[in-house]
């Protein structure tokens, strides 16, 4: 029975791994999120590894003394209106490329996924020049717009794949039973297509609410909640700040991204052609 | 070339069997056919000769070695997969040659045994090609190449034909029986259609829910069915079922009385159906053992009772006709030789050989005659 | 007829939408880091070599993404492999997984702030462990070489999901059957993995070593986070040189810098991991 044992051996191998990587992922996570409400006594008890006593001092002040609400609500706005301006424009392009085919239908497609490869650098620094001539600095519109170009590639990608989950003959028998074509997207396609786009609508914003450059660069007084914080406390020599105000600072940032991530979890992980068995 | 023994196999997932106590000896150079239809554990049992899975219980024996418990590498079995298997990143070639480079075989035998398995399978020309520059039946010949390339001792083979369209299946069919007779190499084959099963295998094995059912020649398990499920997967158009009592007429002889028609039980029937008397049985007789009074004869026919009924449906095939006949409430086909249009509603007298009937108990499906 | 221009209309706003976003700024970073006082000149070209901090952003750049890529292919490339068995709670762990897809640059710096500063997690632990008797430092000037390996264990932690999720992507589209097949004729578990199915990876390494260089190349948030200005790297010296010096034709060198790498490596990466297999045609 030595094949046995050396099998069981195998098995328990793989479950310790498994166990240590997803300790890996979360372990820091949750200490970050303890060390955020840690009292400063506990944080710099170096006996106590886990805090005992918390407190909500770091995070209020973060969020109403060093700016983090503010930088919180232009977040939601630049996100929100990304996720318009972006369906906007991608949403016809997705299902044009999922519904129709055409003659260059492949080349564009390819070049739209290549041009998210841009880099954001090259993107952000001239527009700041352009922005400053037009108006569009430090406004949240102007970071929207330019969110917008970074986010559009996986729009249009994104809503293809879903388009072309709805059967053609569903349209089509809509069609065939009185709809124009438009009103058979709005009628049947489009609500078949919600669960989806609301999934899409919900990566578009992580994006936006995670993106850092593009947004620091763009504004001075309206900042968004990265660009807000990456001022405040960049770098171990330029940030003042103490440390248990930083993993407050982590504790916002990742909040909503991981309640929204919880939610549309399956179709993050399809969306890459994963299939959960 | 080795004889495979299967023992008291069973595989158990998860408290569903797959396999149920299977127990079968396939002969050295035999070409084996598994039939029966889908999840009926062929391919289970497939692979557990192959050794891709471990059965639950029982034992698998090449000649005298146990290899119930051995990996696949060590057991020198070759398998053509249903999809072929082929990969796709490299050559014709390579793909064949895969199996000795394995074995550590020397380069220049390896050479030579691949352009004697190309050449087997006129697959010569296509030998630095990629699969995806290949038709979906030459992919197939190079996956039955690189299977015979090992000279294994048992060759499986899972559905090969299934994929590809009816033409080419007609075809493959002979090649593939040439190839092994040639090979002589000990071979399991794997399907659910009844006519590749009966036009290449030596012997059919039958399985349904895991178990076997009954194993022989083609001939005999179609002359011969042991069960009602065995009587009608095999054979088409399907043999037709008539539920029927068996009664004593007020002749003291004993009858066959079903909706529509009455016949009278031959002597050499009789014996064997003592114990059910009053009792609803199943009569099963195949298309082809029947023919109608006028219209055609059936040959060599010794006994014969005669049924019936009007014409339904007339299917014509060109070289047969299979007709409909509605008896009582229900429909007998009935397989004519040659063009036959016979005009709807006319009544018909059907001519049964008696000698082919079948007789089966309708609470255990096995065959009582 | 209309009808055969419409998935061209359809389409054509986010395609001019996005010429516009990536052509504008494209042809005006050349003209910002090629002209001065209105002249085609290399002067922004040359101050920017004269920055103490360019060759070693382009080496630190370069650098970080040495040692992290091929890191978390590795990585990448064992998880995804585990993830093809079955095994209890595997849905959980695929979602565990995939947690730090969604936490950005600069969260991920400060959440390993959190665990590696002198009163963090992991030097608590290791005190109360009797490991050290002196907290590690991580961070501060002198420790650059610490500040290196914090990001890199950052970047490991948060961004090695990008690259596990289109590899096993990949390895889900290989049929069973493909390496069922090997196994049948011989083939151990490593010459599987060797001969089958890290080949057919290929195309999906491809692109998971090209998105994630391309996002190597303009590395920021973390660094900033972690070291500031003591490790420099090209995006961060050129928001820097816009938003502290203003100077926009430095740091429009700067950005097309990390154009010039995105585009070398990308070609190298095209070429060095071609397919043949995938290239040919009926």
């Amino acid at each position: 029975m030595n094949d046995r044992t050396k099998h069981m051996l195998r098995n328990l191998l793989l479950y310790v791994f498994i166990f240590t990587v997803v300790l890996w992922v979360v372990v820091p996570i949750v200490v970050s999120a303890l060390y955020a409400f840690s009292s400063r006594l506990d944080y710099y008890n170096m006996h106590k590894v886990i805090p005992t006593h918390y407190t909500l001092k770091w995070v209020k002040t973060i969020l109403f003394v060093l700016g983090a609400w503010q930088g919180i609500k232009n977040s939601i706005v630049v996100a929100l209106l990304t996720i318009l301006i972006s369906f906007v424009l991608g949403v016809p392009a997705g299902y044009a490329i999922a519904k129709y085919l055409f003659p260059g239908k492949d080349s564009i497609k390819l070049s739209i996924i290549a041009l998210r490869m841009f880099p954001i650098p090259v993107m952000a620094i001239p527009l700041v020049v352009l922005y400053i001539k037009i108006h569009l600095y430090d406004t949240l519109i102007g970071v929207a717009l330019a969110h917008t170009a970074m986010a559009l590639p996986f729009v249009v990608l994104i809503t293809s794949s879903i388009f072309a989950g709805v059967s053609k003959e569903l349209e089509e028998a809509g069609m065939v039973f009185g709809l124009t074509r438009f009103q058979s997207f709005l009628k049947i396609t489009l609500p078949l297509a919600l669960p989806g786009l609301a999934a899409a609508a919900m990566f578009t914003f992580v994006m936006s609410w995670n993106e850092v450059f593009v947004a620091s660069i763009l504004t001075l007084k309206h900042r968004t909640l990265p660009a807000q914080i990456l001022s405040i406390m960049a770098g171990s020599s330029g940030g003042a700040a103490p440390p248990y105000y930083k993993f407050a600072a982590a504790f916002i940032m990742i909040m909503p991204a991981l309640v929204f991530i919880f939610f549309a979890r399956k179709y993050l992980v399809t969306m890459w052609g994963i299939t959960i068995k | 070339m080795v004889e495979v023994k299967l023992e008291h196999i069973t595989k158990e997932f998860g408290g569903l069997k797959a396999v149920d106590d299977l127990s079968l000896e396939i002969r050295d150079g035999e070409f084996l056919v598994l039939l029966g239809p889908s999840g009926c554990g062929k391919t289970t049992t497939l692979r557990m000769i192959s050794g891709l899975e471990t059965p639950t219980s029982g034992r698998i024996l090449f000649g005298d070695r146990d290899v119930t418990y051995l990996q696949p590498k060590d057991r020198n079995v070759s398998m053509v997969f249903q999809s072929y298997a082929v990969w796709p990143h490299m050559t014709v070639r390579d793909n064949i040659a895969f199996p000795l480079q394995i074995k550590k075989v020397p380069k220049h035998e390896i050479e030579e045994k691949v352009r004697w398995a190309a050449e087997m399978l006129q697959i010569e020309e296509l030998l630095d090609r990629y699969p995806s520059q290949l038709s979906g039946g030459q992919r197939q010949r190079v996956a039955v190449a690189r299977a015979i390339v090992v000279e294994p001792d048992v060759l499986l083979m899972d559905e090969p034909l299934s994929n590809l369209d009816a033409k080419l299946r007609v075809t493959m069919r002979a090649e593939i029986k040439k190839l092994q007779t040639k090979l002589n190499v000990t071979t399991i084959y794997v399907t659910h259609d009844q006519v590749e099963a009966m036009t290449m295998g030596d012997r059919i094995a039958v399985m349904n829910h895991g178990k076997l059912l009954q194993i022989g020649k083609p001939t005999e398990v179609y002359l011969n069915p042991k069960s009602m499920f065995v009587a009608t997967f095999i054979g088409s158009p399907e043999m037709n079922l008539l539920d029927a009592k068996v009664t004593i007429g007020e002749d003291g002889r004993t009858y066959f009385e079903g909706d529509g028609f009455r016949i009278a039980i031959p002597e050499s029937m009789a014996s064997a159906l003592e114990g059910y008397v009053g009792k609803t049985v199943a009569l099963g007789i195949r298309p082809e053992h029947m023919t109608i009074e006028g219209v055609s004869k059936l040959e060599h026919v010794k006994n014969v009772a005669k049924i019936t009924g009007k014409v339904d449906f007339v299917e014509a095939l060109g070289t047969d006709t299979i007709v409909h006949v509605e008896v009582g409430n229900g429909i007998i086909k009935i397989k004519l030789p040659g063009h036959i249009p016979l005009p709807i509603g006319e009544e018909v007298s059907i001519v049964v050989d008696l000698d082919m009937l079948h007789v089966f108990d309708k609470d255990t499906k096995d065959a009582i005659i | 007829m209309k009808s055969k221009y419409l998935p061209y209309l359809l389409i054509l706003p986010a395609i001019v939408y996005l010429l516009f976003f990536i052509g504008y700024p494209l042809v005006q970073a050349i003209i910002l880091a090629f002209t001065h006082n209105g002249h085609l000149s290399l002067y922004n070209f040359r101050s920017a070599l004269a920055t103490p901090t360019f060759i070693p952003a382009f080496k630190y750049t370069l650098a970080l993404a040495a040692v992290i890529i091929p890191t978390q292919l590795f990585l990448a490339l064992i998880l995804s492999l585990i993830m093809t068995r079955t095994f209890k709670g595997k849905d959980m762990v695929l979602y565990a997984l995939i947690i730090p897809l969604t936490i950005s640059d600069v969260a991920g710096g400060l959440i390993w702030y959190t665990l590696l500063s002198d009163a963090g997690f992991l030097n608590k632990l290791l005190i109360n462990i009797g490991l050290i008797s002196q907290p590690i430092h991580f961070f501060g000037y002198q420790y650059r070489n610490m500040e290196f390996l914090a990001i890199v264990l950052e970047e490991l932690w948060r961004s090695t999901a990008i690259v596990f999720v289109i590899i096993l992507a990949g390895m889900q589209m290989i049929s069973k059957e493909y390496i069922e097949a090997a196994e049948v004729f011989g083939a151990g578990y490593w010459t599987r993995l060797r001969k089958i199915i890290i080949p057919m990876l290929k195309p999906s390494i491809q692109s998971a070593l090209i998105i994630r260089t391309l996002f190597a190349m303009q590395i920021f948030g973390a660094v900033w986070m972690l070291a500031g200005r003591d490790i420099p790297v090209l995006a961060g010296e050129g928001y820097y040189q816009l938003t502290f010096i203003r100077n926009y034709g430095v740091a429009s060198i700067y950005a097309l810098a990390i154009a010039a790498l995105s585009i070398v490596l990308g070609a190298l990466y095209v070429k060095f991991l071609k397919a043949p297999y995938l290239e040919v045609s009926r």
